[in-house]
């Protein structure tokens, strides 16, 4: 009985912290995005809010928390109020699984860096989250009673549908690469710089490819297209509603960007050699280390994020969905076999 | 008809239907263009100061003698938003008109600069002031008290208009 204890108080003690973790994430990459976009475009970017603008995305959602909130007339009132909380919660359910560092032994107990990395259905329970993270969408679209916000909902669903097939394909490669759905044996796998992205360039494009479609971020951003749909699915959120799609948005990008680290990058792997750099293996310290290497990680393919959005056009609706099925989808199924046809020869 | 077909597939070569390098190009124009030198004016510590052919707030030119308005009603009648109002009073001095009333509504004011142009005492000129807050609409009509300002100060316009009026 006791044990049960410790494991729900460690679990809830993670819980919080990565929950706390996944909305400064956010936080960040607001601001972040802002200053990059500023600097690309030549200017300086949000710097009244604190020192340097820091304190700009909390200034936004204080704003966000002081608006009304609007619930339109004809809206499907539960389904509208559902909608955000489906798109946020299923951001963060992903870190769940999602492993931050090696395991370490702390007074006698094994402790694992993550709420549960070691589930051995790691990745399906990705992708099945991934898929109920359309609802959200959807769902906002569709009980807006909004054609706007209606044509966007159909479209992401449709969007996110066509990129999870080779998004799947794609992980099918790392998977037979390293023969488990466990992301934190994938990451293991990994250990010594034979990063996934070197066995599988391919994949690693197409999952990369994908994992924009799936956030809806530009060239991508198809759902929320500003000039034809005036704002998409979220034309009819006001206040915290909005902005809780606005942060399971930035969630979602640090999300993508901690699966493309654990799958193709190396994961929470150090660029050394451990016990070079003086850390034991199951110390306390190392796991530390391990946390900061997969954070960085993080921050600079959300920083690759935020770069693209600024660099590259929004896709037409029928060059995206020919790109996810003539294209990606092949090449994904071609990236399958000769994955197969190599691990039989070798 | 000899005309060419001009579609994507034969205007593009393998690399560019491949999207990535160009991208990548892309991406690498988009970076350089982080590190180039910023233009823009932190607006409300660094003002901006405009020459003498910029056509601010309508004002009324106050010599050290008196004002120069004859009260005319040229302006008044010339201003297509119908913003100004003038009511004419006379005196004992040579001059003998003078406006006991001239009001502005700078919420009907277009800055068209047409009181200026038909001003045959050169009495209403434009001003260099742009940043015009009112909190309510009577405060927004500009009385004598706020229209006239000392000819020191307006300087730079009155040269601008004896050289190209």
């Amino acid at each position: 009985m006791e044990e049960i204890g410790w494991i729900l108080l460690e679990a809830l003690i993670k819980a919080i912290v990565i929950f706390t973790m996944i909305l400064l994430a956010a936080a960040t990459l607001v601001y972040i995005e802002r200053k990059f976009s500023a600097f690309i475009q030549n200017r300086i970017g949000p710097n009244r809010a604190g020192p340097k603008g820091l304190l700009q995305p909390f200034a936004d959602v204080l704003k966000l928390f002081m608006k009304e909130d609007i619930v339109p007339d004809a809206a499907n009132k539960n389904l509208h109020r559902l909608a955000p909380i489906i798109s946020l919660g299923v951001t963060v359910a992903v870190y769940a699984v999602i492993p931050l560092g090696n395991s370490f032994e702390l007074a006698g107990r094994t402790i694992y860096m993550g709420i549960a990395p070691n589930v051995n259905i790691g990745i399906l329970f990705i992708l099945a989250l991934t898929s109920v993270g359309v609802y959200g969408i959807t769902l906002a679209g569709w009980s807006s009673n909004n054609k706007y916000s209606l044509l966007g909902g159909l479209r992401s669903s449709a969007q996110m549908i066509s990129y999870e097939l080779s998004m799947g394909l794609a992980i099918l490669g790392v998977i037979m690469v390293s023969g488990s759905l466990n992301l934190n044996d994938i990451v293991v796998h990994q250990s010594g710089w034979m990063w996934n992205i070197l066995l599988q360039p391919l994949g690693f494009i197409i999952f990369l490819v994908s994992a924009f479609a799936e956030t809806n971020r530009t060239p991508f951003d198809l759902p929320e297209a500003e000039p034809e749909l005036v704002g998409g699915y979220n034309t009819e959120y006001t206040g915290m509603k909005f902005g809780m799609f606005f942060l399971a948005e930035y969630g979602n990008m640090a999300t993508s960007s901690a699966l493309i680290a654990t799958l193709y990058l190396g994961g929470w792997q150090l660029p050394v050699n451990p016990e070079w750099i003086g850390l034991q293996e199951g110390s306390v310290w190392l796991a530390l280390a391990q946390l900061a290497t997969i954070i960085i990680k993080i921050l600079l393919l959300s920083c690759f994020f935020i770069w693209v959005r600024w660099t590259v056009p929004r896709f037409r609706y029928d060059q995206l969905m020919n790109l996810g099925w003539k294209v990606l989808l092949p090449l994904a199924l071609l990236n399958v076999i000769a994955t197969g046809v190599v691990m039989f020869l070798i | 008809m000899n005309r060419k077909e001009n579609n994507e597939s034969q205007r593009l070569n393998f690399w560019e239907k491949l999207y990535l390098p160009e991208i990548a190009k892309g991406m690498g124009i988009t970076f350089r263009q982080m590190f180039k030198p910023k233009f823009t004016r932190q607006y409300p510590e660094e003002r901006w100061e405009p020459l003498g052919s910029y056509r601010g707030r309508p004002i009324l030119v106050k010599e050290e003698t008196g004002e120069r308005c004859v009260a005319c009603g040229l302006c008044s009648r010339v201003c297509p938003a119908l913003a100004i109002e003038v009511q004419a009073a006379e005196t004992e001095k040579i001059k003998e008109r003078y406006p006991i009333k001239f009001e502005i509504n700078m919420l009907r004011c277009i800055f068209c600069g047409f009181c200026e142009e038909v001003c045959p005492e050169e009495a209403i000129i434009m001003s260099k002031d742009y940043d015009m807050v009112f909190a309510s609409h009577e405060e927004a009509i500009l009385g004598k008290d706020r229209l006239e300002i000392p000819i020191a100060q307006l300087q730079d316009r009155l040269e601008y208009l004896r050289e190209y009026k």
